[in-house]
């Protein structure tokens, strides 16, 4: 029997458990100064975490981060396979799972490409070094007479070593360096390329791509009974009655917590309606008028910080400006419910999950279950689009509070529409002040800025507290008190402060901890609201300066790359300053880098608004990003196509329903989204591949531009100016009047 | 002697048709425009609330057309005569119709240059208006988008084809204008009538028409024909099982839902969704007035309330496991018709996951069926459009929703479902021939059915 | 016990003839591609052919199936051999998280059987019944016309057929 290496171990597919915590500390006794590794290397600096060479020939790469449909397992592989000098076809790919890779936390924030992305490119460039020295060392050559191409280290006379004859024990586990040899990018054959995406033929053909898909030997399907607002307590339910109904129907109750679990998926939804009739309820939440939900926000507490404070602002001028901008709750909405496979053997929980972070959430399951850490499992398995926290952790405590109950069965929670509507944490209202001034030559002199937000995280973070279900136990959790999220990165006060130089300036964050409806991260966090606010104001201040919009921009920004995007938009769109347009129709423009640190953004948006009913119809839509180096121009181009048509349906529909009770969006015809015909004519993406520069993240810098250039393209059209979202019809046609 | 009689007759006509001919000219009233910023806009905002219960824009706009620019078929017996553009284009619109000339088309039903206008055209309705009113309305047409549209030439058969036709039609069947105040009656309820009779125009639907389209005013408001749909009677000529009160009637107005009956479907969408537009007291006024429709025994209405109430909730379907019965359904009696066993069998599939009540989910339940109109209706038109085109809330609005089941069931399914509903949540007769009302409306689909 | 034919083979399944189409196809036939989104027939991920017909799963009990020919994205080719829409999805690479695209592949393949080359507003029109929450819409659109010229041809739209 052979010597259970690493090797074998990747070459059969078996689980590698290696004890991650340990290495980076392993590493570090005895070192003084460790110098700083990239990205994600800097926590898990072992290479083999990263790559690892099988007996087969097959490259098997480790990400702690997660495919969410934003195509990061494809440019993940191809940062590999340019690094490594690997036909991508060779990579296998694993994903987000405590058992087999890093903790990368959660795969947000547009930061997979700057953690993991970066860790992989250098581990596997790394790794090819290490293959070269090995190959070297069996040839007896210099290694700069050696190079890697095709899976295989070549010698100037014509011999060569494939890569799974030098692996063959422990070479590649040892610590990364700080630095490592990278490929000119402009030798790339791989990284900068459209490749197609690895997921997408398995998901047009039928394959089982979806934790949705799951299937287990004796799987049974559960029902979670949801109350019919928040904190409801369960008083009584009729158990006896629902556990005759066909399909071995049984009921899993602990406090507030109840779920019936059935042979068949139609007969745990026929039994869970059967519950729900039987179910009584003592409710006791009140939630704040809709109506005057800002002001309620603005009154409740707050901790309140300067993010920014520059020169000595004042509102002493001529042409001074304020504006008050607003941003209700709003859904993700993920198409497809969340869902959960769990499955308690012995002692050992694993959980099949599409959350977004696997290891918080095993930290919180296991908190919840008071069970050890290391007897817990969470595997990443995709599931719809999440655009932020979603319902997914939910679902998986729920699966794993039931399989705890039905020791031995593979159990799947799958939620219901109104419970993903009615459940999921929103992305939370937020409202913000804007006032400024400018010069006698038309240039900002005073800006400031306060915004009212409450967090953007809710996510399970260690403790039971954030996950829905444990929040109704018979010994509940109580969720963890809400912490703001520092600046550059931010939460609420996320691109808050402005890219344009401004020399006097006062940006102020109101943190509300007291949140009256879920709310939690969802896409872009506080830049959504913030861009929108920000580039509405700008183009307000633009009109008074009597300068156009775009030159405006231009005027206030010194960074090279930002000027870029916006005059490729300008460019390609046709954008002339002072056009004459026809009544009804206007444009917008709209700028921001992402966090101030990741992507460019730039976009110039058509629309007509018809003046009877206030409807917006969308023309064309032209933008540019730069995300540094593109690793995959097309994946880029898709995430900010999709962006855009996102943002734009927050932007014209979307505001969350509520009464004093619960809440009233429960399904899509309660809570409406962009349909096909009222998509924009088209919309164009420039990619400015910057070779070389670091990868910034991008999934999420188009959400805020969007919004400010519709917004900035309607008030074009309307001759109107609306500062709260969603800009219905309805209420355009307010604004607009007979 | 023949000769002579015949001579006589043919004087006779040529005399009697010269006078009909003199009768029925009109002359051009001379173009003339005011601009659109001279018009006040108080009186521009009451003449929207009026265009908003006339539902001008319905007929007057196509589908993805410009609004008010025209190019809506308006589907009659004699053919189909397409709502014309009256954006204040002074080509193709009315930009060059004086006051006057807007309100001879709205009263008598001609137009600027003389032309008598058909009367799919309600001026038989319109010419209720009072003059401050058409004032308003002239007002708001005047300041809309002008848009250059050539209005379409109406498709008709001989001999309607002929416009003098219409220039007959009013003289046989058009009445005074004017509605007389009814002094025993409230301010409301007066305003109610008014509106109804005039700028609302409901009778159009609601009213069943003669040999020759004209509403037949001795059974007004028992039920008529709008594009295809049966509209049902009003007041207590309604179908429905519950009274139509007035806080019935303007909830569905004024909100688009009434707990006792259900949602609009239909053209009945637009008229609601317009009416959002319309002064709440003016919605409630035509509530009121409505309410008083027919027979008004209140004691009667109460006892036909409770009652319908009650078999519409014995003939619920409950969730199983709710009330600690098992059922999907009530068994058909031995002799059932087998269709409606068929029929319960397809209902408990497709339709019960909404149409049932208790449990939890979903959380928006339609209204119980034992109450809706459209099954209790002398013809199964409504039910079974419905069932094929789903009703559909405005693509950004919020609203009640039912998917279409076009493709899903087919012919011979439908049949046997409205055979079973109507057995089952009715207690009015079978359907006479639920097959030719199916196969009359797949010959004239609506847009949501047709598949492109 | 009910007999289905599903892309043209026959199945006998036992369960409660109200069941779901979805669920019928999802766990008894383990056919993965039409997906729960909402069971309510507002979002179409759950869009499969009836005969010639699109329609939503969730809500078509198999009761109503008994003759009638029904399918779904596995019936439009395979990996192997990808038929015309699934080959144009994957040159459009129109995904994102891919979760509404058997549905809309479905309803496309319903819309270019009935109608040899569709305008872009009649592409619109008939796929308004199918939502996309990741905003891929355009690359759909896009795909839906790249199917319509592959097929041109190669399928004679249904109402031909039936005269």
């Amino acid at each position: 029997m052979s010597a259970l290496t690493r090797r074998t171990l990747l070459a059969t597919g078996g689980a590698v458990v290696v004890s991650f915590a340990l290495m980076p500390h392993a590493f570090a006794q005895g070192q003084q100064q460790v110098p700083k590794l990239p990205g994600s290397l800097d926590k898990f600096p072992m290479l083999d975490s990263w790559v690892g060479v099988g007996a087969d020939g097959r490259v098997t790469v480790f990400t702690g981060k997660a495919e969410l449909g934003q195509g990061i397992k494809t440019a993940l592989i191809q940062c590999a396979a340019e690094a490594l000098e690997v036909d991508p076809e060779i990579i296998t790919i694993v994903t987000a799972d405590t058992a087999r890779t890093a903790n990368e936390g959660y795969t947000a924030g547009s930061r997979s490409m700057q953690d993991s992305g970066t860790a992989i490119l250098q581990a596997a460039a790394q790794v090819r070094g290490i293959l070269i020295e090995l190959a070297a060392a069996r040839f007896n050559l210099p290694p700069n007479q050696l190079r890697a191409k095709s899976g295989a280290i070549i010698a100037g006379d014509g011999r060569s070593v494939a890569y799974k004859d030098l692996v063959t024990g422990q070479e590649l586990h040892r610590p990364a360096q700080p630095t490592s040899q990278l490929k000119d990018p402009k030798t790339f054959t791989i990284i900068g390329q459209p490749a197609p995406r690895v997921d997408i033929p398995g998901k047009i053909t039928g394959a089982p791509m979806y934790v949705q898909d799951l299937r287990f030997e004796g799987m049974l399907h559960a029902r979670v009974l949801r109350p019919p607002s928040y904190g409801a307590t369960l008083t009584s339910v009729d158990t006896a009655t629902v556990e005759r109904l066909p399909g071995e129907v049984k009921v899993v109750r602990d406090g507030s917590f109840a779920a019936v679990v059935a042979q068949g998926e139609f007969q745990a939804i026929e039994a869970l309606n059967a519950l729900a009739a039987t179910a009584r309820w003592q409710q006791t939440a009140t939630l704040p008028d809709s109506r005057k939900i800002f002001d309620t926000l603005r009154g409740l507490p707050s901790n309140d910080s300067t993010i920014l404070n520059k020169g000595s602002p004042s509102l002493q001028s001529e042409h001074a400006l304020r504006a008050t901008y607003r941003r209700p709750y709003q859904l993700h909405g993920s198409i497809g419910p969340s869902c959960a496979v769990a499955k308690l053997d012995g002692d050992a929980l694993t959980i099949w999950t599409h959350s977004q972070g696997v290891y918080p959430l095993r930290d919180s399951i296991a908190d919840m279950l008071h069970m050890p850490q290391d007897k817990v499992r969470c595997i990443h398995v995709e599931g719809s689009g999440c655009y932020g926290h979603n319902g997914a952790d939910d679902a998986a405590a729920d699966a794993a509070l039931i399989a705890r109950a039905m020791p031995g069965r593979a159990i799947r929670v799958q939620w219901m529409r109104e419970d993903e509507h009615g459940f999921e944490p929103f992305g939370p209202a937020m409202t913000s002040d804007i006032a400024a001034t400018l010069d006698a030559g038309g240039k900002i002199m005073s800006w400031l800025y306060d915004v009212w937000s409450n967090t953007h995280s809710m996510r399970p973070q260690g403790s039971g507290g954030n996950l829905l279900p444990a929040q109704y136990l018979a010994q509940p959790f109580s969720p963890a008190a809400p912490k703001p999220s520092p600046q550059p990165e931010g939460a609420g006060d996320r691109n808050a402060i402005p890219l344009y130089t401004v020399p006097n300036a006062h940006v102020v964050g109101h943190f509300i901890p007291q949140m009256p409806l879920r709310v939690s991260a969802l896409r872009a966090l506080g830049a959504y609201h913030n861009v929108f606010a920000i580039e509405s104001f700008m183009d307000e201040l633009a009109a008074l300066a009597k300068v156009d919009p775009v030159e405006f921009r231009l005027r206030h920004l010194d960074d090279e790359r930002a000027r870029a995007v916006i005059t490729t938009v300008a460019e390609q769109f046709g954008w002339q300053p002072n056009a004459n347009l026809s009544r009804g129709r206007g444009r917008g423009f709209a700028f921001a880098r992402y966090k101030n640190l990741a992507a460019y953004c730039a976009l110039a948006v058509e629309a007509e608004v018809e003046h009877e009913t206030g409807a917006v119809k969308l023309g064309r839509i032209v933008a540019a990003i730069d995300a540094g180096q593109a690793v995959n121009p097309d994946g880029i181009r898709n995430q900010t196509e999709g962006a855009i048509v996102q943002s734009a349906s927050w932007t014209l529909y979307e505001a969350v329903r509520f009464d004093r009770q619960a809440i009233l969006s429960r399904d899509w015809s309660s809570f409406p989204t962009i349909r096909f015909p009222a998509l924009p004519e088209s919309i164009e993406v420039h990619v400015i591949n910057r070779p070389g520069e670091k990868f910034l993240g991008a999934g999420e810098a188009g959400q805020g531009p969007a919004a400010a250039a519709v917004a900035n393209a309607v008030a074009s059209a309307a001759g109107v100016r609306l500062r709260e979202l969603p800009l219905t019809a309805r209420r355009i046609k307010a604004a607009i009047g007979v | 002697m023949l000769g002579r009689i015949i001579a006589g007759l043919v004087v006779a006509i040529a005399v009697a048709f010269g006078a009909f001919y003199a009768w029925a000219w009109h002359g051009e009233i001379a173009p003339a425009s005011t601009p659109a910023a001279l018009f006040d806009p108080g009186v521009v905002a009451k003449g929207a609330k009026l265009a908003a219960i006339g539902n001008c824009g319905t007929c007057h706009t196509q589908a993805g057309g410009k609004p008010y620019a025209g190019g809506f078929p308006v589907e009659t017996p004699f053919g189909t005569v397409y709502g014309s553009n009256i954006t204040p284009d002074p080509e193709t619109g009315i930009g060059s119709w004086s006051q006057a000339a807007f309100q001879r088309a709205l009263r008598e039903g001609v137009s600027r240059r003389g032309d008598h206008l058909y009367p799919a055209f309600p001026y038989d309705h319109f010419r209720h208006m009072s003059d401050g009113d058409i004032a308003a309305l002239y007002a708001f047409m005047m300041t809309r988008q002008p848009v250059a549209l050539k209005s379409r030439e109406p498709e008709l058969t001989f001999p309607m084809n002929i416009r003098l036709s219409a220039a007959a039609w009013k003289l046989i069947f058009l009445r005074g204008g004017g509605i007389a105040r009814d002094t025993a009656k409230s301010e409301e309820w007066n305003r109610g009538a008014y509106l109804v009779a005039g700028i609302g125009h409901c009778g159009s639907c609601h009213t069943p028409r003669n040999a020759f389209g004209a509403e037949k005013k001795s059974d007004e408001f028992a039920g008529g024909m709008g594009e295809g749909w049966r509209a049902p009677g009003l007041g207590s000529k309604s179908p429905a099982p519950a009274p139509w009160t007035q806080a019935q009637l303007y909830t569905y107005l004024r909100d688009g839902f009434a707990d006792q009956h259900g949602v609009p479907a239909g053209p009945m969408q637009p008229v609601v969704r317009n009416l959002q537009k319309a002064d709440d007291a003016d919605v409630r006024a035509m509530a009121t007035y409505i309410s008083t429709l027919g027979n008004q025994d209140r004691a009667l209405a109460d006892r036909n309330l409770r009652d319908a109430l009650d078999f519409a909730h014995a003939r619920a379907v409950r969730v199983p496991g709710a009330t600690g019965s098992a059922t999907t359904g009530s068994s058909p009696p031995a002799n059932a018709d087998p269709a409606a066993t068929a029929g319960a069998a397809i209902f408990a599939g497709a339709c019960a996951t909404c149409h049932r009540s208790g449990g939890g989910l979903p959380i928006a339940r339609p209204v119980a069926l034992g109450l809706s109109t459209a099954v209790n209706a002398p013809e199964p038109t409504g039910f079974v459009r419905t069932v094929l085109d789903g009703i559909h809330p405005p693509p950004d609005e919020a609203g009640r929703f039912m998917p279409s089941f076009n493709g899903t069931l087919t012919d011979a399914q439908i049949i046997a479902l409205a055979t079973y509903v109507r057995a089952h949540y009715s207690r009015q007769p079978p359907w006479a021939n639920v097959a030719a009302t199916l196969s009359q409306i797949r010959r004239q689909p609506t847009a949501a059915m047709e598949a492109p | 016990m009910i007999e289905l034919n599903v892309n043209g083979e026959t199945h006998r399944v036992d369960v409660d003839p109200r069941t779901p189409l979805l669920y019928v196809l999802r766990n008894d036939l383990k056919l993965n591609a039409a997906k729960f989104g909402c069971g309510l027939g507002q979002c179409g991920a759950c869009t499969v052919l009836i005969d010639h017909s699109p329609v939503f799963s969730c809500l078509t009990p198999i009761s109503v199936l008994e003759g009638r020919y029904v399918r779904t994205v596995e019936g439009l080719g395979s990996a192997d051999k990808p038929g015309p829409v699934q080959k144009a999805f994957i040159d459009e690479q129109a995904a994102q998280c891919g979760y509404c695209i058997p549905g809309m592949m479905m309803r496309a393949q319903a819309l270019l059987e009935r109608t040899a080359s569709p305008s872009d507003a009649q592409i619109r029109q008939a796929m308004a019944p199918n939502l996309c929450r990741c905003g891929t819409q355009m690359r759909i659109l896009r795909a839906v016309k790249r199917a319509a010229k592959a097929m041109v041809g190669e399928l004679t739209p249904v109402r031909e057929a039936q005269k």
